[in-house]
């Protein structure tokens, strides 16, 4: 990666420019000949998104595959598996009296391991408490609907990390809580620098994006079909259970979606919250790529992220095939 | 039509904003977080009129990759003795053209020429120090003259280690008898396990790098690993801290200044290095950081404050016992792999 | 009863979600620097916040980096909508799954495998690097918001408008563009929103020189928050405030007209 010569930035100003133009000119040139066809709008998009998606998967396929020299190797994806395939094998080669140290390692494992079962948590918490909440929030009773939707939005329009990093004044040692609980006589917690913070700090950021979608769809369903199931004699819990529930499962996996991916991929929230303490996925990525160095590797790890979370969003797929959940729009 | 017209224009503006800021005389410069002065930040543009556009970087390892990655971004960088190692190493430096920097006649011999830089021509030292344990005289009653006891278990919760992995398994190969630069991997591995039963244990509260000095001086821990100069910045506000070099030795390192070999603003660095280099300059430096002079200028400005700190005026004996850096090149390897066991332990 | 029982657990919802917001609030009039301790009311961090350099730069680089974006996602987006909409069913589907693929790909492999290509080409990384990748992953949003709309919109519209005489350009502009009009306002929203608070893709795409808000707070956030932070907080809170009043406003008054 030598870097000698280095596109200037006022090339790309070009280069957009040109963009820009080309779309203009695609538009106007639409006066003179009769019918572009329209499909044919699509092109400036098309290309962009073989620039700057397509081809940066593909990179990240490439270096997963490959050593520092561009050779062709599994060793990447070895390393995955035994973090210290690397490393075990320089002790080889440095001389038998080390052969003791040759031991496999399950570094990457553990975090990924540990960042599934934080996002299974998380997303679980965020069900828990976010079912009921969509739950009142769609009730008819409760007349202030659209207010409470307008106030659960305004939280999330302010930046989330302002947000996750106010949660250091409430939960640090010498924070408010821990004050608080000081001025009642009790002891002061440790609040910080574990996964419960991390814990909270996830669940924080990623309810609001559970309790939309399960709102969008109670609110969709029929308030009839209730009447009507009320009418046929059923109870309070039985038409929940066999009307209700049943419908708002398009939402429920829209929500599961939303929160499960963003959480087994976080990665500041373990870093502020969790003081260097906790290592998830996100952070080994990055740690891989911007602590290390180590491109092949970092690329390797992200494509098995990339694969697990396909896998994850086709099973999620399959329980909603109809694409109806609530979703961002 | 005139709407479309008036929308582009305006696009145009918002585009053109940023840059217009070309046009002044800048010099960007990488430093670590709460290294200098803005004070001296603010004289020197008063002086020269070049703006400072100051970043910060926590460790030598997250520096080392963005100079890598973006070579152009930085006129000044300040790297530690070993990172400019391998730096010169990498062929990543700019030789200084010291006509440019008349100041550099204050630095002291015994910094000129180091082991680190030896042709001398790619680095300025700016500030050294040592490494070594703050603790609270209050919460520690016994006398700490040992790394053992950051690994304590008595200590339980109580301890911050500086989220660094030369720092950290530095220490603590010392601490076995081992040197800081050793390609041993039975000693690595042994410094390894120690750092993981720490972890274990559950005597690290947390390991950060400049969140320490100021959760040190509010009391939430007994005892932490520093650099000298954050030990200093901390007694200085909370009297029941103090600051020691254990008995077993420890590091101790110059942080420079380098220019890269695709700095845009050259000569606007040379005139930064030059300025920090002023006697004056660089004791307004030294008395906001804390951190140990190698300029001779502005140790005789300080007097007898400099002279009688141990923190920041070790004696000779404690110098005799620190080690320096080095760079180990490719087995940094088996120092991230080790790194990575000990975090996610 | 059930209806109290309702009402608190949704109280007890919002308290959780608006604490820390609350706090940061509060703590911006604190005197003193100190975050458990209240040294006095005082407007000192506003002051010092206007005089903030590296806070005002960061503002600025945030909010044209989210309009530019916003608009550029928005033109592309919309153009591509028309397209794909007018496409058949093979290269249709096609283009839903490229359009698909950056939404369900985590963002920190969006940033890191834009900071991939940007170093790859020899791209230099600044503002130019993360208004590209903001642009990026804006759009597929903006086509999904657009998409919908057209579907409903009567196919045979703008058949009917060429039959009418009208050019096909005028037909985009007057027909199809007033009636998706909706669905294009609320793509641009959208990647205005999404841009304004990005952070991880930004944080991987951009130099240590060029910090939007999210990266600049994340670069402060471990020595903990800074005073000037929650002054500008206050304020963010404020103007989000304020916009949705009107904006509230106005639709009751279209809802009344």
């Amino acid at each position: 990666m030598s870097q000698n010569l280095s596109i200037p930035s006022w090339l790309v100003w070009v280069f957009v420019g040109g963009l820009v133009g080309f779309i203009v000119l695609g538009i106007l040139s639409v006066k003179r000949s009769n019918g572009i066809k329209r499909s044919f709008f699509a092109s400036p998009y098309t290309l962009w998104m073989v620039l700057f998606t397509v081809v940066p998967v593909l990179l990240i396929a490439y270096y997963s595959f490959t050593d520092t020299t561009g050779a062709f190797t599994l060793d990447n994806f070895k390393n995955f598996w035994d973090s210290n395939y690397s490393v075990n094998q320089i002790y080889a080669q440095m001389g038998p009296q080390y052969s003791v140290l040759i031991q496999p390692g399950t570094v990457n494992i553990d975090i990924l391991v540990y960042s599934l079962w934080m996002a299974l948590l998380c997303t679980a918490i965020c069900l828990a408490l976010g079912y009921p909440a969509a739950y009142f929030m769609a009730d008819r009773e409760i007349k202030l609907g659209s207010t409470l939707v307008v106030l659960f939005i305004i939280p999330m329009w302010m930046n989330f990390l302002l947000r996750t990093v106010a949660w250091m004044t409430l939960l640090e040692d010498q924070g408010l809580i821990n004050t608080l609980l000081k001025t009642l006589g009790f002891h002061s917690a440790q609040l910080m620098y574990n996964d419960g913070a991390v814990l909270l700090g996830m669940v924080y950021n990623f309810l609001p994006f559970m309790v939309f979608p399960i709102y969008t769809s109670l609110t969709k369903m029929d308030g009839k079909l209730l009447e009507a199931a009320q009418d046929l004699g059923a109870n309070r819990l039985h038409t929940f259970w066999r009307v209700t529930a049943p419908l708002s499962i398009p939402g429920v996996i829209s929500g599961i979606t939303m929160v499960f991916m963003p959480s087994v991929t976080t990665f500041f929230i373990p870093r502020i919250l969790g003081g260097g303490n906790t290592m998830m996925f996100g952070d080994l990525i990055e740690n891989r790529f911007l602590t290390e160095g180590n491109w092949n590797v970092g690329s390797a790890l992200s494509l098995i992220m990339m694969v697990l979370i396909l896998i994850s969003l086709s099973i999620l797929r399959k329980a909603d095939p109809e694409g109806e959940g609530g979703g961002i729009v | 039509m005139r709407k479309s017209l008036t929308c582009i224009l305006l696009l145009l503006l918002v585009i053109c904003l940023p840059l217009a800021s070309l046009a002044e005389e800048v010099v960007n410069v990488y430093n670590w977080e709460d290294y200098i002065s803005q004070d001296a930040l603010d004289k020197f543009t008063q002086e020269t009129g070049i703006t400072v556009n100051m970043m910060n970087f926590t460790t030598n390892e997250d520096m080392l990759v963005k100079v890598r990655n973006s070579p152009s971004s930085f006129d000044v960088v300040f790297p530690s003795d070993y990172c400019i190692e391998r730096m010169v190493s990498e062929n990543l430096l700019a030789p200084i053209d010291f006509n440019n920097v008349p100041n550099f006649q204050y630095i002291d011999k015994n910094f000129v020429k180091p082991t680190y830089d030896p042709t001398g021509e790619y680095s300025v030292p700016y500030m050294w120090g040592t490494v070594g344990i703050l603790y609270n005289k209050t919460m520690v009653t016994e006398p700490v003259d040992s790394w053992g006891i950051l690994f304590d278990t008595k200590y339980r919760n109580n301890v911050f280690m500086i989220d660094s992995i030369r720092d950290c398994l530095g220490v603590t190969l010392k601490y076995l008898g081992y040197s800081m630069n050793t390609r041993d991997p039975l000693q690595l591995n042994a410094a390894k396990q120690l750092l993981i039963k720490q972890k274990k244990d559950g005597i690290v509260k947390a390991y950060q790098v400049d969140e320490t000095k100021d959760k040190m001086v509010s009391g939430e821990a007994a005892l932490a690993l520093v650099w000298s100069g954050d030990a200093q910045y901390a007694i200085d506000l909370n009297p029941d801290l103090a600051y020691v070099v254990p008995k077993e030795g420890s590091n101790i390192w110059v942080d420079g200044m380098v220019i890269p070999k695709e700095a845009k603003n050259k000569a606007n660095a040379e005139k930064f290095i030059d300025f920090m280099s002023r006697p004056d300059i660089a004791k307004i430096n030294c008395e906001e950081i804390w951190y140990s002079s190698p300029n001779t200028g502005a140790i005789d400005l300080m007097g007898d404050t400099y002279k009688n700190n141990l923190t920041m005026n070790p004696t000779q004996d404690i110098i005799d016992r620190c080690e320096f850096f080095n760079d180990i090149q490719d087995f940094i390897q088996i120092y991230n792999a080790m790194w990575l066991e000990i975090k996610s332990a | 009863m059930r209806k109290m029982a309702k009402r608190s657990y949704l109280a007890l919802i919002l308290l959780f979600l608006y604490t820390p917001i609350v706090v940061l609030i509060v703590q911006s009039f604190n005197a003193g620097k100190s975050r458990a301790k209240w040294e006095g009311f005082s407007f000192r961090w506003y002051a010092e916040l206007l005089k903030d350099q590296a806070i005002m730069k960061a503002l600025y680089v945030t909010l044209s980096i989210a309009v530019i974006a916003a608009i550029a996602a928005t033109i592309l987006g919309t153009l591509a909508a028309i397209g794909i909409h007018a496409m058949r069913k093979r290269p249709q589907s096609i283009m839903m799954t490229m359009t698909n693929l950056p939404m369900t790909m985590p963002d920190i492999v969006t940033g890191i495998s834009l900071m991939i290509l940007f170093t790859f080409s020899k791209i230099e990384r600044g503002y130019m690097t993360m208004l590209l990748a903001h642009i990026t992953f804006n759009t597929p949003y903006v086509i999904l918001s657009v998409l919908p709309k057209l579907k409903q919109m009567n196919k045979h519209t703008y058949e009917a408008a060429l039959d009418l005489g009208a050019s096909p350009s005028y037909a985009l502009l007057h027909v199809i563009l007033p009636e998706i009009s909706a669905g294009v306002i609320t793509g641009f929203l959208l990647a205005f929103t999404l841009s304004l608070d990005d952070f991880v893709i930004s944080y991987f795409t951009t130099s240590p020189m060029v910090q939007n808000l999210s990266t600049l707070i994340y670069s402060k956030a471990r020595i903990g928050i800074e005073p000037t932070l929650n002054a500008l907080s206050a304020l963010m809170f404020l103007a989000l405030l304020v916009l949705l009043l009107i904006v509230n406003r106005r639709a009751s008054n279209t809802a009344k007209a």
